[in-house]
């Protein structure tokens, strides 16, 4: 037993679970296992208060919140944190999540209290540097995408694509083309982009990709008709490939009184080398919190401005910056057609402002660099471990920022795609993206980015190597009975779903009272 | 370039690995047309100290809300975030992580976002909550479809002590269906959301405190709709008055949506911010937003995964329940772990605190000529109404550094009755200073 029972062992209930790990490496109890509702880590005066304004609604039900001191609550989190991956203790190689480097200056300067402690609803004579950073960013990514305008508000990727498409919706009814009703959508295309079309009331349509993973202009052109409103296609695609005839369809789109949307989750690879606008994209979300470089937090905060051609932009949600004579305006009411408001204030501000951070340390040079790195790195991955991967779309010639590989080299090992995924944690990697897209089987989907070292690429290629030979060589119960040597072995998902226990409840056989 | 690792060796013995020239040839299946020609209109890398001088110029431009009496709240408001909070978010192992798809090296996010569920829950007096949202405003739009689909009926009404901002973004995410009714704006805590419901009404959704700072009947308006077989969608912007004033949980509310931010986050002009969900466990599997529930492992021991996922979109592509993938992780660590410094009696201290406050700020604004204080209650946050238009006032004061409040007009734009409306709140950073000069200058420019 390993299991840390330093502290207060007694609180609001009582810690249940046995224990497995490293002695530096212990497990940490719930906090409501540890703190009790009388502790807590901030003074605050007492304040004397009555109850003329508040009409008879205060509190009779218990919080029953845990409170730690500040010396205990350090040690929960930091001991919490310690049974985290994170990019940086290793590489992180999830294709189409671009787990790139976070600078930390980017965290300095978003803690400038210019930024971090202004409100949204300040008089905007106050917020003119804020102001000014939007328009900035704006600048940056409509120059870097060759687009119209930019709606910067959307709070993450699938946002940005629900705001991308009511803008298209807006624009087709201001067109009198309100009855399009379908949306197409590649069966390659990341899951948000079905769900997004769906969501905004669309029937989607589903291309095939052809032998060699990517779409036919033909395809698309059979597809189209009087009822298509848009098509969602991702370019780069999830294949890790340059979609070739990605002009043809925007101009069969176009012709066909339909907007092509662009997911953008992959602007990684061509940032500073294509821009999106010369392929005749109509809107594409942007994610700051992949391709510049905002942190991923453990699952956000994101962003995902959109993106909008000329024909969009008049359709753009509100709030946005106006520039004229004198001072930055902030439009936040609706003229005319614009589709409304998609978030309170004024959206991801903090994510603004590392997003900008990013770009000015790399400057248009150093963006178009990180791209071709990040093609090389994914590209250099690919051929070390080609002919032991098998690599589905090999013959399309080098791929882009991520590498696919499919289960065939598994095949008679008795391994998985998940199993395998699980011993490379066992190697000291995070697994790479497994299952997805769904156009191959067993698919593993490797993005390196730019961040990593050629050393480090050595040795995840040298793992990989290894492994596979130990899988064909019959050594499969190292795989399926993987991970061994993480903070826990595999996890019983089936029970978490079929009993869902959603939050701490005092032990059944323990008194509740707090001590 | 600081963050790109290669040098230019590396790059062409890697070249020479994937058989490539040069790494232009990597771009071979981009067609010509596609490609850039040229150079792009934009700057060259720069030095940490050339962007940071950058930076800091921009932020120089602002007033920070620390630079002198501040009284904006109206759906985001500055609190004190203890030091711990900031310092533990970015810890590499949390700040750097990804979302928690592979849960044996992701327990720490995992038992995090479960003890945040916990506390959620116990916040609003709901039996589960979510593992966060973006945003109050984007969840209670979330809430609103949620309704639409567990009572498969169409009518929404919205208060008129709604966020008006809260009331834009439902607008937009129901494209503004004519089954959406939004009553007027109630700044005298007036209007009668209750007549409104019917036999078709899937949800009402109030907010308490409300937009005007007034406190509102739960119970009743639980009542009325229940009785219709519809849902009520509780929001609550200012976190924090949950603890003084009783959980919506308690009253009977069927969905509770918070704006976080007031725990653990900066004000940042807007986001990044936490939306909060809680609601009924017969309700999980139409709730929007990331579960993680509790399990054991292979030697079973205790450990946490994301669970329901089949609701989700990148698992349930067109059948997903919601439009949220990537949400608001950090941000909800943030509010755990000073929730968990505050714990029950750090909250219910806070919360007294703030109404402390608030009630001096309301007796030193009642006694200057031409003021009328609207509520009757409140927890932080209240309306006064003002001889002349707010807008102009608050600009005045601006130019002197005393941030006031928020003209209504800037919510709600072209409508008289309101025109002369100030909404303000207090927290446990103002201080006798800070209203007194408030009211001094708001006298004055008044006078």
């Amino acid at each position: 037993m390993s299991m840390n029972t330093q502290g207060r062992p007694t609180g609001t209930g009582s810690s249940s679970a046995a224990a497995t790990g490293s002695s530096l490496l212990p497990d940490e109890p719930l906090l409501f296992e540890i703190g009790d509702t009388e502790h807590s880590g901030v003074d605050l005066p007492e304040a004397v208060i009555d109850d003329e304004f508040l009409a008879g609604f205060r509190r009779k039900t218990p919080l029953d919140l845990a409170g730690l001191t500040e010396p205990e609550a350090l040690r929960h989190y930091v001991r919490l944190s310690r049974r985290n991956y994170s990019i940086d203790s290793g590489m992180y190689p999830l294709g189409s999540c671009t787990m790139k480097h976070n600078p930390r200056l980017n965290e300095k300067i978003a803690r400038l209290p210019g930024f971090a402690d202004i409100h949204p609803l300040q008089p905007v004579s106050t917020v003119q540097g804020a102001l000014a950073l939007m328009d900035e960013l704006a600048h940056w990514l409509m120059t870097l995408t060759n687009t119209a305008a930019v709606c910067l508000t959307p709070k993450a990727g699938a946002h940005g694509e629900m705001t991308g498409m009511m803008a298209i919706r807006a624009a087709q009814v201001a067109r009198g083309q309100g009855h399009r009703n379908i949306v197409l959508v590649p069966d390659s295309a990341h899951g948000t982009n079905p769900a997004t079309a769906a969501f905004l009331g669309y029937t989607v349509k589903s291309i095939p990709a052809n032998a060699a993973g990517t779409v036919d202009a033909a395809a698309v052109k059979a597809a189209l008709g009087p009822d298509v409103a848009a098509i969602m296609l991702t370019n780069p695609n999830t294949c890790g490939l340059f979609e070739p005839q990605i002009i043809d369809i925007a101009k069969a789109v176009h012709e066909a009184g339909a907007y092509f949307y662009c997911d953008g989750a992959n602007f990684n690879a061509i940032m500073g080398v294509v821009r999106p606008g010369d392929l005749g994209i109509d809107a594409m979300h942007i994610n700051l919190h992949k391709t510049f470089s905002t942190p991923h937090g453990g699952g956000g905060p994101g962003a995902g401005p959109v993106v909008l051609s000329a024909a969009l932009a008049p359709f753009a949600p509100v709030p946005f910056v106006r520039k004229g004579e004198g001072p930055l305006m902030l439009v936040e009411h609706a003229p005319e057609q614009h589709l409304g408001r998609i978030t309170a204030f004024n959206g991801q501000m903090g994510m603004y402002v590392r997003a900008l951070t990013y770009m000015l340390s790399h400057g248009g040079d150093g963006l178009a660099q990180a791209a071709k790195d990040a093609v090389l790195n994914a590209n250099y991955v690919k051929a070390r471990l080609t002919p032991a991967f098998s690599a589905p779309f090999a013959a399309a010639g080098a791929c882009m920022h991520e590498a696919l590989f499919d289960d065939q080299f598994l095949e008679g090992t008795g391994v998985t795609t998940l199993d395998f995924a699980k011993a490379m944690i066992d190697e000291g990697f995070h697994p790479m993206t497994m299952y997805f897209p769904l156009v191959v089987h067993g698919a593993m989907l490797v993005e390196p980015t730019e961040s990593e070292s050629k050393q480090t690429l050595d040795a995840f290629c040298d793992t990989m190597l290894a492994l596979a030979a130990d899988a064909k060589a019959g050594n499969a119960a190292r795989f399926t009975s993987a991970p061994t040597r993480a903070p826990r072995r595999r996890l019983d998902e089936t029970r978490a779903a079929r009993q869902p226990k959603l939050k701490w409840e005092p032990p059944a056989d323990l008194p509740q009272a707090a001590e | 370039m600081r963050y790109l690792p290669h040098s230019p060796a590396e790059r062409a013995d890697m070249l020479a690995v994937v058989g490539a020239a040069s790494a232009d040839d990597l771009f071979a299946a981009v067609p010509a047309a596609a490609r850039l020609r040229g150079r792009l209109d934009l700057p060259d890398h720069a030095p940490e100290f050339t962007v940071e001088a950058h930076m800091r110029a921009l932020a120089g431009r602002n007033h920070a809300a620390a630079d002198g009496p501040f009284f904006i709240g109206a759906g985001a408001y500055r609190h004190h975030v203890p030091a711990t909070v900031d310092h533990l978010i970015q810890r590499s192992e949390w700040l750097t992580a990804y979302t928690p798809y592979q849960p044996e090296v992701s327990q720490g996010t995992l038992q995090m976002l479960f003890e945040f569920q916990t506390q959620v829950a116990h916040l609003t007096g709901m039996e589960v909550a979510n593992a966060s949202m973006y945003d109050g405003s984007t969840a209670t739009a979330e809430a609103v479809l949620m309704a639409k689909r567990l009572t498969r009926k169409d009518k929404v009404v919205l208060s008129g002590g709604l966020h008006p901002h809260y009331r834009d973004v439902v607008r937009t995410y129901l494209d503004n269906a004519p089954s959406l009714v939004c009553q007027p704006p109630s700044p005298e805590g007036q209007g009668d959301i209750l007549s409104q419901i019917d036999d078709d009404t899937a949800a009402i959704v109030i907010q308490t405190p409300d937009f005007f700072g007034h406190l509102r009947d739960v119970e009743k308006a639980a009542e009325a709709i229940h009785i219709k077989g519809g849902l009520l969608i509780v929001v609550v912007t200012e976190v924090i008055s949950l603890g003084l004033l009783e959980a919506p949980g308690a009253l009977g509310a069927d969905i509770v949506v918070c704006e976080g931010q007031s725990i653990g986050n900066a004000l940042n002009f807007g986001g990044p911010y936490v939306g909060l969900m809680a609601t009924r466990k017969e309700f999980i599997r139409q709730m929007p937003g990331r579960l993680c529930g509790e399990t054991v492992d292979a030697d079973g021991n205790r450990g946490f995964v994301l669970t329901l996922s089949t609701r989700e979109q990148h698992i349930r592509r067109e059948k997903a329940t919601s439009n949220i993938c990537t949400n608001s992780g950090l941000c909800a660590l943030a509010f755990s772990i000073h929730m968990g410094l505050l714990g029950e009696a750090g909250l219910t201290r806070l919360a007294r605190l703030n109404h402390a406050r608030a009630v001096a700020l309301a007796k030193a604004l009642r006694t200057i000529p031409g003021v009328t204080l609207l509520n009757k209650s409140f927890f932080n946050e209240m309306t006064i109404r003002l001889p002349v238009p707010a807008a102009p006032i608050v600009e005045l004061l601006a130019r002197a550094e005393v941030l006031a409040g928020v003209p209504v007009s800037r919510l709600i734009p072209n409508d008289p009755s309101v025109a002369n409306l100030l909404v303000l709140a207090a927290t446990e950073l103002t201080t006798d200073e800070d209203i007194d000069l408030l009211a001094a200058s708001l006298t004055e420019a008044l006078a």
